[in-house]
């Protein structure tokens, strides 16, 4: 979970620093995953946040959680049974539909079900609580060859759709009823949305853990929009910005024997207290009235 | 495009129309032309089927029997030749997004894919262009929603149903939640962008008054059953009494304007709620 083991100190000659860093396989292999990571929650984010669906994300990695201590169990490598679990609940949650009332107590139930599920394997598994740990909190410092391999691929088809239904998605999170009437699938994309989203879970939970994903599927992209308005350059800022919280993060967590999640999370944190305050409102949510030339 | 390509066939056609959700009629028995060109106001009390009316012309729902033929052909979601208000309330006024994009949705957002930068945009940008100062909201249309007020918000809903040039304007109660001037001025707008452009204008409204100097039609909806015609010969206290089956009365004031009186609990809520109105 930390770098520091190897000794690694710090010199104020930067590019030192980063060649003696990148010369670690695992630190390659964590740059390169956090990267892939970031571009997908970034886009994905995006519409996480436009759409208000912060909570399903929250629940889809929790029943992730489940998943990958299943495969724990079984031998196999937890990002199947993540991928596997994240999927499978986002189909149920598509099927409860957008407008269901109950919807958020329905995923709030299964959210509860599926974490109590995953404390049962870890249980199960004699070397519980390393496993238990690195699922809840990321483990972005073990992340192997195949394991990145896996990543990029995961992360290809999330972009691939997101690019696909851009813009009828777009249209449906804004403005339902209109997209509707001009025969835009807003249901099935909204099942499609969320099983992209799924992906997009699985693969973070990888860099920050089931408890922290979060600060790169939402802080990411609740920064952006407080930025800028334009869709395309949201997606930007926020993938930007979770390239930098994570990037940023790796590189101290080198240096310093705390795990790599507590400097993302902080990082991801901090530049959302920053945007709170630069567009000028504080913690008490006054709302000023905001400009945006073209 | 010439105003005599249609000048034949009517905008909408209904004859004996029924509607409802499932096997439950909202109404029935509707039988009208809406010439092309003409400004129609769709009335009634809530829940009476005027968003069903809508929802029938869009594609959205089967009529339950009865024949309706839009811009001389069966209904059809998605028809680009019909511009779609729905209800303001429908719209997050909190969401991060400028009007201009919300516009721009209306040109393409049906579309699967993304726009790359690459791709020419003269053309869009100039049909965005015209739709927005063809409603008065060039000055405000890169400021996010959250940041407009109601009647601001409602023009730009207007330039995005506008924006893919359409032939019959669907708007479903533009009017509510906005003050009297600026209702007038909703109402002064609509129908000179209507004339300009020789659009067939259906509107659901609450009160015929803000509307009666602009409109050609009334489509009255009540108690399971529609009164189409002149307003001075549809609200008026025979019609409407016979149309929800007790008395009401039409009062006319010294302006013309007309107040309708009398109207009892029981026969403005003739069936259960349609989704999407609260009970």
């Amino acid at each position: 979970m930390t770098a520091a083991a190897g000794g690694a100190t710090f010199s104020w000659n930067l590019w030192s620093d980063l060649s003696q860093m990148l010369s670690y396989q695992f630190m390659r292999n964590a740059f390169l995953s956090a990267a892939i990571v970031s571009v997908v929650a970034g886009v994905v984010g995006y519409f996480v946040v436009l759409r208000r669906t912060a909570f399903a994300a929250h629940a889809l990695s929790h029943v992730g959680f489940a998943g990958a201590a299943g495969a724990v169990v079984l031998g196999i490598n937890p990002v199947w049974g993540l991928l596997a679990f994240c999927l499978g609940g986002a189909l149920v949650m598509g099927s409860l539909g957008q407008h269901l009332r109950d919807r958020d107590t329905v995923i709030g139930i299964v959210l509860a079900f599926m974490l109590g599920l995953g404390v049962l394997f870890i249980s199960l598994y004699n070397g519980f609580s390393t496993e238990a740990y690195s699922i809840l909190f990321g483990e972005i410092l073990g992340i192997s060859p195949s394991d990145l391999v896996v990543t990029a691929a995961v992360g290809a088809v999330a972009v691939v759709s997101m690019a696909a239904m851009y813009r009828p998605l777009l249209f449906a999170s804004v403005d339902e009823e209109v997209a509707v009437a001009r025969r835009v699938p807003a249901r099935l994309l909204s099942i499609a949305f969320l099983l992209t989203l799924a992906l997009a879970v699985a693969v973070a939970v990888q860099v920050v853990g089931v408890l922290l994903i979060f600060a790169l599927l939402v802080t990411p992209a609740a920064v952006a929009e407080r930025l800028t308005v334009r869709p395309g350059s949201a997606m930007a800022v926020a993938v930007g910005l979770a390239l930098a919280c994570s990037w940023l993060g790796l590189a101290i967590g080198y240096y310093f024997a705390y795990p790599v999640s507590f400097f993302i999370t902080s990082l991801a944190f901090l530049a959302y207290a920053l945007a709170r305050l630069a567009t000028g409102q504080g913690i008490g949510g006054r709302r000023r009235r905001l400009t945006v030339e073209s | 495009m010439s105003p005599t390509l249609h000048s034949g066939r009517p905008a909408v056609c209904a004859h004996d129309l029924a509607a409802g959700y499932g096997d439950r009629p909202v109404w029935s028995g509707a039988t009208f032309d809406i010439e092309r060109g003409s400004f129609v106001a769709v009335l009634g009390p809530n829940g009476s089927g005027k968003s069903t009316l809508l929802r029938q012309l869009l594609g959205l729902l089967t009529p339950l029997a009865g024949r309706l033929e839009v811009l001389g052909e069966p209904p059809r979601r998605g028809n680009p030749s019909i511009g779609y208000v729905p209800q303001a309330r429908t719209l997050d006024p909190q969401i991060a997004f400028r009007g201009i994009d919300l516009v721009r949705l209306g040109l393409d957002g049906h579309r699967f894919g993304f726009r790359a930068p690459w791709q020419p945009r003269a053309r869009q940008d100039q049909a965005l262009r015209q739709a927005v100062e063809a409603v008065g909201a060039a000055s405000y249309a890169n400021r996010k929603l959250g940041a407009m007020s109601g009647g601001e918000r409602q023009r730009l809903l207007l330039a995005q149903a506008l924006v893919g040039e359409p032939e019959l304007l669907l708007l479903d109660e533009p009017l509510a939640s906005l003050d009297v001037a600026n209702q007038a001025a909703m109402v002064e707008l609509i129908s000179t962008v209507a004339a300009e452009r020789r659009l067939t204008v259906l509107l659901v409204a609450h009160d015929l008054n803000p509307l009666r100097t602009v409109i050609d039609l009334v489509c009255y909806v009540a108690n399971g059953r529609i009164a189409f015609g002149p307003p001075d010969q549809v609200v008026t206290s025979a019609v409407l009494s016979d149309l929800y089956g007790a008395p009401v009365e039409v009062l006319v004031d010294s302006r013309g304007r007309r107040f309708v009186v009398g109207i009892e609990e029981e026969t403005a809520h003739p069936h259960q709620p349609s989704p999407g109105t609260r009970p």
